[in-house]
């Protein structure tokens, strides 16, 4: 690699990096605009006058004299209750990420061990279940739920969430169960383990990795979603995103719009630490499904 | 492992997926085919001394009772996919037999719900899928010649489009790209066209979502072909240079036959998750200029009148259509299974 890269005419290296900083600003530059303009008015933010305002916060010292302000991140997590949506998010987080590791290593296990035809015909159906939009999987909870008195709650939420990250989880856990070889398991066995002892004491201290990286995705998921916790959750028990949605559809007054950028910047703060600590297992789960087809 | 060994280690995972995936799809073809009982009418003679009028009136009791009774709603087969909101049967043919001209009929097509929805999905995912592709390959070649010790920087940087929430990152995007903020002014400026806006404009509003989509799943694509790039056999790379080939021929005739499989895989995927647009078109506040089925399914659902039944029936045409894109990589891993066996 070290010797194409010295050959390189001079033209090349630099048009292939300036292009690699176009990208890094694309990808970037929105949350640092974003987190900047947070803490201005939304006359500053949105400048019909001259776009400089939202650098400098010029109205934003006429009105708070200082250039910056916390008003925004005030309203949003003061007057509206904002650390509510945030505890439920942690909580359906939490549930939905230990639940789906439960069952779905206990799945993706036996998957991998068992060398039966049904066992492509499973991970063939989990993978049909995973290309259906969550949307259209709501539209049959709702009169159900309605009618047994289940729907606006968590736990409701938690498990559907669970159910949907399932295909996805199998599939993952699936393939970094094949790469931990059978006769690990297999000599447990001849030394007297049952296969439940096996996958206890043998195989699961040698899948931590594979474990966090899908628990990871497990959360991406749950963190992300939209179209279940906007419809299946109640207005008292509303995560983050629908939270934030609900903060648009509320009539643009001033203020209100800039309370929803500071419960957005609010909300990127968790993925961003996220990438921080674990860029390498958030990579080795892309192209674990990938690599292998 | 044995047949019941293998069923209780299945069974939670299996009873999840039954119960919350297998069932609703079940619920949602029931559900369709069902609409809500229309109210039951009475109908009272009111005489005064003069003259009697007939008063029409709501049965309350009865109303509550038939729809107590049968929480479904009485059956009408496929008369919802037919109607207006749907696949519009009726208006479809109506517009082709008055429309002198194709694009008369477009027209009249794109007034109705679903037609709308169809005509940006379809233009969504045939200029994102590829676009990300090649947006993904050229950064990743591009990052694979840079120093070595920035590559851990441009990967941290370029996963923030990616793992950001969906709704969340269209509106960063959206904030910016409004008649108000940073990009919609530098759009103005560049036009020369001070009054230029995003909610006016449904060309505008389709490319900034078709931006918006491109951004969001580039990284992905990039990440998928950097990983394959790592993979590539340098003996090759050194032959083809011995033979004399130049760097674009090298990168034609070794690296992209190299990476085919991922291409398909990035493919494939990406052609299932546009399929399902949907929280840009909330975070752009689009749904004046461009609909998605996925929309359609959340309008319905959600507001003071929640319309279960067109719901439900859209629904199924998403499955339906999902079920069309799938095929292909159905077909694929069979392929491989049975390769392998």
């Amino acid at each position: 690699m070290a010797s194409r890269a010295q050959n390189m005419p001079v033209g090349l290296r630099i048009a292939l990096t300036g292009f690699v900083v176009i990208w890094l600003i694309m990808a970037a530059f929105p949350f640092v605009w974003t987190l900047w303009g947070s803490f201005k008015v939304e006359l500053d933010f949105f400048s019909i006058a001259d776009w400089t305002n939202a650098i400098t916060g010029h109205r934003t010292e006429q009105t708070y004299g200082s250039p910056f302000t916390g008003a925004g991140y005030h309203g949003a997590w003061v007057e509206e209750g904002f650390l509510r949506n945030v505890i439920n998010t942690f909580i359906v987080c939490l549930f939905v990420v230990m639940t789906s590791l439960t069952i779905g290593t206990l799945g993706g296990y036996a998957l991998s061990r068992s060398g039966y035809r049904y066992t492509f015909w499973l991970l063939i159906t989990a993978l049909i279940f995973r290309a259906m939009p969550p949307i259209t999987l709501v539209a049959g909870y709702m009169l159900p739920f309605f009618q047994w008195n289940v729907w606006g709650i968590l736990p409701t939420t938690i498990i559907v969430l669970v159910a949907i990250n399932q295909p996805f989880t199998l599939w993952m856990l699936h393939s970094f169960f094949q790469n931990i070889p059978k006769e690990l398991d297999e000599s447990a066995k001849v030394d007297g383990c049952t296969q439940f002892q096996a996958f206890r004491y043998v195989i699961i201290p040698v899948m931590w990795p594979g474990v966090i990286t899908t628990g990871l995705f497990s959360f991406l998921l749950a963190y992300n979603d939209f179209a279940v916790t906007a419809m299946l959750l109640s207005e008292d028990n509303r995560t983050m995103v629908p939270q934030v949605a609900a903060f648009l559809g509320t009539t643009y007054t001033e203020g209100n719009i800039m309370f929803a950028v500071a419960a957005v910047v609010s909300a990127t703060v968790p993925l961003f630490i996220l990438v921080m600590f674990f860029q390498r297992q958030i990579v080795s789960g892309l192209t674990a499904g990938a690599v292998k087809g | 492992m044995k047949h019941r060994t293998f069923f209780w280690f299945f069974m939670p995972t299996g009873l999840a997926m039954l119960l919350f995936i297998a069932l609703p799809i079940l619920s949602v073809v029931v559900q369709s085919m069902h609409t809500p009982h229309e109210a039951v009418l009475l109908t009272v003679e009111n005489c005064t001394p003069f003259k009697c009028t007939e008063e029409t009136t709501i049965d309350q009791d009865a109303t509550a009772a038939l729809r107590a009774a049968e929480p479904l709603g009485r059956f009408v087969g496929l008369d919802i996919y037919l109607d207006r909101a749907h696949l519009a049967i009726g208006e479809v043919g109506e517009a082709w037999a008055s429309s002198a001209s194709w694009s008369a009929f477009f027209s009249a097509l794109s007034n109705l719900p679903f037609y709308r929805a169809m005509s940006f999905t379809l233009v969504f995912i045939f200029t994102v899928t590829p676009m990300v592709i090649i947006l993904g390959l050229l950064i990743a070649l591009s990052v694979n010649s840079i120093y070595a010790q920035l590559r851990g920087i441009v990967i941290f940087f370029s996963l923030l489009p990616f793992v950001i929430t969906p709704l969340i990152g269209a509106l960063v995007l959206y904030w910016m790209i409004d008649s108000r903020g940073i990009l919609g002014n530098l759009l103005q400026w560049m036009a020369g066209d001070p009054s230029l806006s995003l909610k006016a404009s449904t060309g505008l509003m389709w490319v900034s979502l078709i931006i918006y989509g491109i951004w969001h799943a580039a990284p992905f694509a990039f990440v998928i072909f950097y990983a394959g790039l790592q993979t590539l056999p340098q003996d090759q790379m050194e032959a083809a240079q011995i033979d004399g080939a130049s760097r674009f021929q090298r990168v034609r005739y070794v690296i992209l036959p190299h990476l085919m499989p991922l291409v398909t895989f990035v493919t494939l995927i990406q052609l299932m998750d546009n399929f399902r647009v949907f929280e840009p078109i909330i975070g752009f506040n689009a749904e004046a200029h461009a609909t998605s089925l996925s929309w359609a399914v959340f309008n319905d659902l959600g507001g003071e009148t929640r319309q279960f039944s067109s719901a439900a029936a859209t629904s199924v045409i998403t499955i339906i259509g999902v079920a069309i894109l799938l095929t292909p990589v159905l077909i694929r891993t069979w392929r491989d299974f049975r390769g392998k066996v």
